[in-house]
């Protein structure tokens, strides 16, 4: 009999549009070594030259396929169907990314696989393998199972923690090449690329220890660069609710809550955000919540470990000045 | 041109949300249902081309039970020519897989140019149902569009992707679904809702689909556990009195979170 460990689980690698390994790769290959043996699929051009990197990560193997690079999702769902069909995996695993859940999920209905979406966590318990979920904002947790068969599994990218550098096997490793048999699906065409403007060296919102979010108590794109400065003392991310999106203050990418991103930090500051039930889903699980506002009414100061009322425009430039000087003494 | 919007009711997010903590699915009795706003921004895209576009046709599609056909009149009073829904007790407790095998199957029966959906629903908020219709029915998809512009035999559009922004095309007929950048929905008018009051549903059961909820060779997702977050507890509130921004930096120093 094959113990759990030998068990293959085969793990989509997303990659950014450098064309190298998404963030997210370590935790879906920490998330795999936990289960079984991972095995890592890389797609499209130049996939070879990422294989050392994902041995470093923890993969045991990876296969390869090339894959028409204009041609929207198809291609990668055919490359995870050939390499589904060559190992046999008791599981599969791709980021909850706007790339890797649609990969996830056509392979799902194509070969009649369970699919669990969103988990934060996988594990195995004595029927198989399980996913957890945070469903309705973090307030429940509920764990889903397969009827029968290998599960698909899309992880919330930051949800699993990447193994400390040096961890992993590493070194040599000899890609293996899949043959994929195109499908033929009908795809959209990717006309062009714009890669999303660099956030410096900010850490990534979703797998940020700390985050500080600023909304439309705010008021303006300029004065929303409090945000910003407050988040670079403390070495945190940059996030923002709905109202301050819409007002054009950040870009949609840093949004927060039930149709942005979610966040379970450390730290969470929320400055001038009121804590609609909507912004609440998106940062609830977070383990210390700080907020500053000016009505003392503000939903928000119902889950915080720390709240001041107060001008965020007076308290913050007084906290990033004490932070300061607690760091130079 | 036929344009089907999917339109999903969904526990109102302002309100109290359950999840039974037996079956550890959604509690449609304990929640007031609303169109999910995300799907009324689908059906504004719709509209919004119907209005400039003689002979364009909008129909609604809802997979949900009876109960919720209110979300579907709310469709037709904003300016849908047509809802049809699917209603079968098999489908309590679908998982994303069968929704979208019913859709597709729906929309197939329907007919249909363009298929609109929103990129993730406020309930489930899995973000794959309307890429798995595409799998099925074998045409093209470009989801996650953040805008949309609807021609001739295609749809092109800007797709907010993982850390880029993709200009995309498809060839119809063709599934899109959108992001909440697109433009609020409108409201219904008088005489929408009263002609929306005399139009008929279709009623769709999975027998008229020839869906099967539970084929011996398909897999489904269940919910074998679930449990509710314990309430966190109350914390230090304090009132700026000139020291605040200084009080936070010890708290914060004093947590190691500084
Ligand atoms: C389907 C749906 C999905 C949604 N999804 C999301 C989501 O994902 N994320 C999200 O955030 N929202 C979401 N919303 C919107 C949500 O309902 C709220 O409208 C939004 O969160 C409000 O943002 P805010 O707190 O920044 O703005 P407001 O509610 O306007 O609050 C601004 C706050 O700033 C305070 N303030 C003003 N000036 C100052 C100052 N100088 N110093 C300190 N405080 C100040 C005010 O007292 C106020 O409390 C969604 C809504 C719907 C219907
Ligand atoms: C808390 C929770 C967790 C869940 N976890 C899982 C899981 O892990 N795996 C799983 O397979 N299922 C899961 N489900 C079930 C799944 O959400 C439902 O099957 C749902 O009907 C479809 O998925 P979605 O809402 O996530 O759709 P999304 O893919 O997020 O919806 C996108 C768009 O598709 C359209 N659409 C989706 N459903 C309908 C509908 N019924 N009628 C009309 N249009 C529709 C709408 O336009 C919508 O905006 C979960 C449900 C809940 C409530």
């Amino acid at each position: 009999m094959s113990t759990p460990q030998d068990q293959t689980i085969l793990v989509l690698l997303d990659r950014g549009p450098d064309g190298q390994l998404a963030a997210s790769a370590a935790g879906l290959l920490a998330a795999a070594v936990a289960l079984g043996t991972p095995v890592a699929l890389i797609v499209g051009e130049d996939a070879d030259a990422l294989a050392e990197r994902a041995a470093a990560l923890g993969a045991a193997r990876v296969l390869t396929a090339p894959g028409d690079q204009d041609a929207l999702t198809v291609p990668a769902v055919d490359a995870l169907q050939a390499a589904a069909g060559h190992v046999t995996p008791a599981a599969v695993i791709a980021a909850h990314s706007v790339e890797g859940r649609e990969v996830a999920a056509r392979f799902a209905l194509r070969t009649g696989a369970a699919l669990a979406l969103d988990a934060v966590a996988v594990e195995r318990d004595e029927e198989g393998i399980v996913a957890r979920h945070a469903a309705y904002g973090g307030d429940y947790l509920v764990t889903s199972a397969a009827t029968f068969g290998a599960p698909v599994i899309t992880l919330r990218e930051g949800s699993v923690d990447a193994p400390p550098p040096g961890d992993g096997a590493g070194g040599d490793i000899a890609p293996e090449v899949l043959d994929v048999t195109p499908s033929e699906a009908p795809a959209a065409r990717v006309e062009s690329v714009e890669p999303a403007r660099e956030a410096s060296d900010r850490p990534d919102l979703r797998s940020a220890a700390k985050v500080v979010s600023g909304g439309r108590g705010l008021g303006s794109a300029e004065q929303f660069a409090l945000v910003e400065e407050l988040a670079d003392a403390l070495g945190a991310a940059v996030g923002a609710s709905r109202a301050a999106v819409d007002a054009g203050f950040v870009p949609a990418s840093h949004q927060v809550g039930q149709t942005g991103v979610s966040v379970s930090p450390q730290l969470y500051v929320a400055l001038g955000i009121s804590g609609a039930i909507q912004h609440l889903a998106g940062m609830q699980t977070a383990s210390t919540i700080v907020v500053i506002n000016t009505d003392d009414k503000a939903p928000l100061f119902e889950i915080a470990d720390f709240g001041v009322v107060g001008d965020v425009f007076t308290v913050v430039p007084q906290l990033i000045e004490a932070l300061r000087s607690e760091g130079s003494s | 041109m036929r344009i089907l919007v999917l339109a999903k009711p969904v526990p109102d997010t302002y309100g109290q949300r359950t999840l039974s903590l037996e079956t550890g699915l959604a509690d449609r009795d304990a929640d007031v249902a609303v169109l999910d706003e995300i799907s009324e921004r689908a059906l504004e895209v719709a509209l919004a081309h119907a209005g400039d576009h003689d002979g364009t046709e909008v129909v609604v599609l809802a997979m949900a039970p009876q109960s919720l056909q209110a979300s579907l009149r709310k469709a037709l009073a904003m300016g849908a020519h047509d809802a049809v829904q699917v209603v079968d007790d098999a489908l309590v407790g679908a998982d994303a897989v069968l929704t979208a095998e019913v859709l597709a199957a729906a929309a197939q029966r329907t007919g249909f140019d363009l298929i609109v959906a929103g990129n993730a629903s406020t309930d489930g908020s899995g973000g794959v149902v309307p890429a798995m219709i595409a799998e099925r029915l074998g045409i093209a998809c470009a989801t996650s569009l953040s805008s949309a512009s609807i021609a001739d035999g295609e749809v092109r559009g800007e797709r907010a992707s993982d850390g880029a922004t993709l200009t995309v095309c498809a060839a119809l007929p063709a599934v899109i679904s959108i992001t909440e950048a697109l433009p609020d929905p409108r409201m219904p008018n008088f005489k929408g809702i009263m002609a929306a009051k005399k139009k008929e549903i279709e009623t769709l059961r999975l027998g008229d689909l020839g869906v099967e909820a539970l084929p011996d060779d398909v897999a489904r997702s269940i919910m074998v556990e679930a449990s509710e977050r314990p309430p966190r507890e109350a914390g230090t509130i304090i009132t700026d009195t000139g020291d605040a921004g200084t009080q936070l930096a010890r708290f914060l120093v004093a947590n190691r979170l500084a």
